[in-house]
């Protein structure tokens, strides 16, 4: 890309996205006017202060880790295809993507990828672990500053006794997994993407 | 027979008689209820509202065959001010509004569209049959038949949570049948009064159909801003009741029946009312009221609510026995099966439009239990009673009964095995623990998030909106300690910390060991980012230890957490500056790093470098 936010997309990358993340056309044509709208300079691409600009997102506890997410592994722009990559995982799982299992490649929606989603959003070092410190951090995040630093410290250690099974201290990814295995975590995953 | 002068004994009934014999009438009902529960074996069977409308059936023959005459008929204005209302509030005090508010819109679906359809379509299809030369039906006008639909489509809260509260269904089905049959109420009142009010009009027209749909809306709307109104008043007296601890119950009940009062008084819904008093004043009142006064209100509420409604079936079972009634069997029976078959339509319609636009998709497994879960029950019982004298009440009468012993026996005591032959997912037994609870909240902020990303404005938009208005207005008024507010999720952890010790302390012993362990643990753990503050293990069992042994101070000694002096309440609006002023001092500090080191990239491997500030933010006290 790299021309003006007015350029269309093409037919091929049009049916390339399609298959790659299960969305509509119409829904793709929405969230490609989104986020031309979001990018104000004209860049074809949205760097971190475009989505600070969402107001909701900057009072948003978890913003900035959310934002992170669009920006892997230090680049400073998101462009069309890792914005509609990310917002794929939150489409919900239909029944007959179910049933066609092991067929290809896992969708992006999987219940797996959304939940491997969600621990990196914990998981900063990416150790395939959630320790105790980065706990911390994220409860710190969501519950503000009235809260002292040893009560967080003993949440912390609750939630972790909880969920660690093999007793290393940390959560890991399946660990992660089984603690919502009662919970119906596929609706609330999902948002409905409109046409 | 007694004499004129004073003797040493002397009886005079008709002075106690009113009291007396309430207070006989409540006192078989809850010494049936003790009958029941001490052979264990019968509620798994037989449904409690069940037995008790036999023990009813009992007691109606023996006055019957005593005194020859029919037994006292509910009177519908003892059922709908005395026995009604603390069923109802407690059902919306002790609602889960979670789930209720999730599912708002296929509860209302079926409530009002569902009721709508059943009635027209049990009224229209009687009416065919009258049309049958062979029933000797055909003086039921097609305005009764209507009426009497409307009347008998209703679905039943007290005879659906009699039943559903054995079978622990899952909760979302358990929310959609029971807030289904609360709701219901609003539809039924327009609609009955519509249909006697359009029997004693000469003429009908267009107009009159109009005022109708406009009253129904009047109805809701006008229900649900009374509840707000009483439950505002509710959160606000409890404010100022921290020195007269003892009645503040008192004001819970006194506020709430009037609501339901007020509504009747305006022939609004007086149960879409006291619902919502309830739901509205619980959140603040809860936080007002002293830790007794919560337990009181809770015994109290569900005694009462047991009582009425134990009271009802039994009475139910009675008014059965008697003169009352026409039995033109074609007539009751198509009604039973007209019943069952609109009822199955209008779910299967209904959940098709609402997986349709919903994620959380209705089961077929679902479906079929909430079709089946339409039970009639007292409240289609007094309407019929409350219904004009006219040549052909008592077939109605005949009719409702039947439908009514219909439902609660024979579907009542099939729907279990049901459930356990289709295996519907049965509610989880224990509640949400701290790591579900967090992940929870952690997935609302970050759906939050991604629906402003992408321009879309869901559920979870308007529920930040209220908490936002929550926060900044209504916490101000309605709170009286309003500069302690901890976020839920201490709440919560505070409330199961609270739960284990006192299981602990029943058990007798504490324990010191988890938080030292995993202190040791996490010593362990080769993570390269800064340990955490406060790695002193003495200070972690001493929290433990605080936490466990003197639990009760917690509630009121949260300001001792408080290490730093913030002004006034942490609102949304001051959480908000927290967040960007952290997130200003990152990026600073980002720009300024990448500003000095060029060629050291990363500090910390896998690590961002914005992150590396953040993590000597996270001890900085934050200024204001």
């Amino acid at each position: 890309m790299g021309s003006q936010a007015s350029t269309l997309l093409r037919h091929e990358e049009l049916e390339e996205i399609k298959k790659e993340t299960g969305f509509s056309h119409s829904q793709i044509a929405r969230l490609y006017k989104r986020f031309t709208s979001l990018d104000v300079n004209g860049v074809g691409a949205l760097s971190r202060e475009d989505f600070l600009r969402i107001p909701e997102l900057a009072i948003n506890p978890l913003g900035d880790r959310i934002i992170s997410a669009f920006f892997p592994e230090g680049e400073d722009e998101a462009n069309f295809r890792v914005f509609i990559r990310i917002l794929a995982r939150f489409r919900p799982i239909s029944d007959k993507e179910k049933s066609k299992d092991a067929k290809g490649p896992e969708p992006l929606n999987s219940r797996s990828n959304k939940l491997r989603f969600a621990f990196q959003l914990y998981d900063l070092d990416k150790d395939d672990k959630i320790s105790r410190s980065e706990l911390i951090q994220v409860l710190r995040m969501m519950v503000g500053v009235n809260i002292s630093e040893e009560q967080l410290g003993v949440m912390a250690d609750r939630t972790i006794q909880e969920a660690d099974e093999d007793g290393d201290g940390a959560i890991s990814f399946t660990e992660f997994v089984k603690v919502f295995e009662k919970t119906g975590i596929e609706q609330k995953m999902s948002i409905q993407f409109l046409d | 027979m007694v004499s004129a002068h004073a003797l040493l004994f002397s009886l005079d009934y008709q002075h106690v008689q009113i009291p007396f014999e309430i207070t006989l009438w409540i006192m078989l009902a809850s010494l049936a209820k003790i009958g029941f529960h001490l052979y264990n074996k019968m509620p798994t069977v037989v449904p409690e509202s069940c037995l008790l409308i036999f023990v009813g059936l009992i007691m109606g023959g023996l006055i019957y065959s005593l005194n020859d005459k029919s037994p006292p008929v509910m009177d519908s204005d003892i059922f709908f001010l005395y026995l009604l209302p603390p069923i109802v509030l407690e059902a919306g005090y002790f609602m889960p509004s979670r789930p209720f508010f999730e599912n708002i819109g296929t509860i209302l679906l079926y409530a009002v569209v569902g009721t709508m359809w059943n009635a027209f379509g049990i009224g229209l299809s009687l009416y065919g049959i009258c049309q049958v030369k062979y029933f000797n039906l055909q003086d039921v006008s097609l305005l009764h038949n209507l009426w009497f639909g409307s009347l008998i489509a209703a679905v039943d809260p007290v005879a659906v949570l009699s039943v559903f509260e054995e079978i622990h269904v899952n909760e979302k089905l358990h929310i959609l049948v029971f807030g289904e049959s609360l709701l219901n109420d609003a539809v039924t009142v327009v609609l009955y009064k519509l249909f006697k009010s359009f029997c004693e009009m000469p003429s009908i027209k267009l107009v009159d159909i109009l005022a109708a749909i406009g009253k129904f809306f009047l109805v809701g709307i006008g229900g649900i801003f009374i509840g707000l109104l009483f439950g505002v008043f509710a959160a606000f007296t409890t404010r100022f009741t921290k020195t007269i601890r003892v009645i503040e119950p008192l004001f819970v009940f006194l506020y709430s029946y009037l609501s339901y009062l007020t509504a009747e008084l305006f022939h609004l819904s007086g149960i879409v009312a006291i619902i919502t008093c309830a739901m509205s004043m619980k959140r603040y009142v809860e936080a007002n009221i002293s830790q007794k006064s919560h337990t009181t209100i809770k015994y109290f509420m569900k005694m009462w609510s047991s009582v009425s409604d134990t009271l009802i079936f039994i009475f139910l079972g009675v008014s059965t026995i008697g003169n009352n009634h026409e039995w033109n069997w074609p007539y009751i029976c198509f009604t039973i099966i007209f019943c069952l078959i609109w009822r199955a339509l209008g779910v299967l319609v209904l959940t098709f439009f609402v997986n349709k636009c919903h994620v959380n998709t209705v089961t077929r497994k679902d479906q079929f239990i909430i079709a089946y879960g339409g039970l009639r029950g007292a409240i289609c019982f007094s309407l019929v009673f409350l219904l004009p004298e006219f040549s052909r009440k008592k077939l109605f009468i005949a009719a409702t009964t039947v439908v009514i012993l219909f439902t609660v026996f024979v579907q009542g005591m099939t729907i279990r095995p049901l459930v356990d032959l289709l295996d519907v997912t049965r509610r989880r037994e224990t509640s949400p623990t701290v790591s579900e609870q967090i992940l929870i909240r952690f997935f609302d902020h970050l759906l939050a998030g991604i629906e402003d990303i992408s321009g879309h404005w869901g559920q979870y938009y308007w529920k930040d909106k209220l908490e936002y208005f929550n926060s900044r207005y209504l916490q101000k008024i309605l709170l009286r300690e309003y500069d302690q507010p901890k976020s839920s999720i201490v709440l919560l952890y505070e409330k199961l910390e609270r739960k284990h010790a006192i299981e602990l302390a029943e058990a007798g012993q504490l324990i010191h060991t988890p938080s030292s362990t995993s202190l040791l643990r996490s010593r362990e753990t080769a993570v390269s980012i800064q340990s955490p503050a406060s790695t002193n293990r003495d200070i972690m069992d001493n929290i433990q230890e605080i936490l466990t042994t003197n639990l009760y101070k917690i509630r009121r000694v949260a300001p001792a957490y408080n290490r730093y002096t913030l002004p006034g309440e942490m609102g949304t609006a001051e959480q908000a500056k927290e967040i960007l002023i952290r997130r200003h001092k990152s990026l600073r500090l980002s720009f300024s790093q990448s500003d000095s080191d060029q060629s050291q990239k990363k500090l910390h491997p896998g690590l961002p470098c914005e992150w590396q500030g953040l993590e000597h933010l996270g001890h900085l006290p934050l200024l204001f």
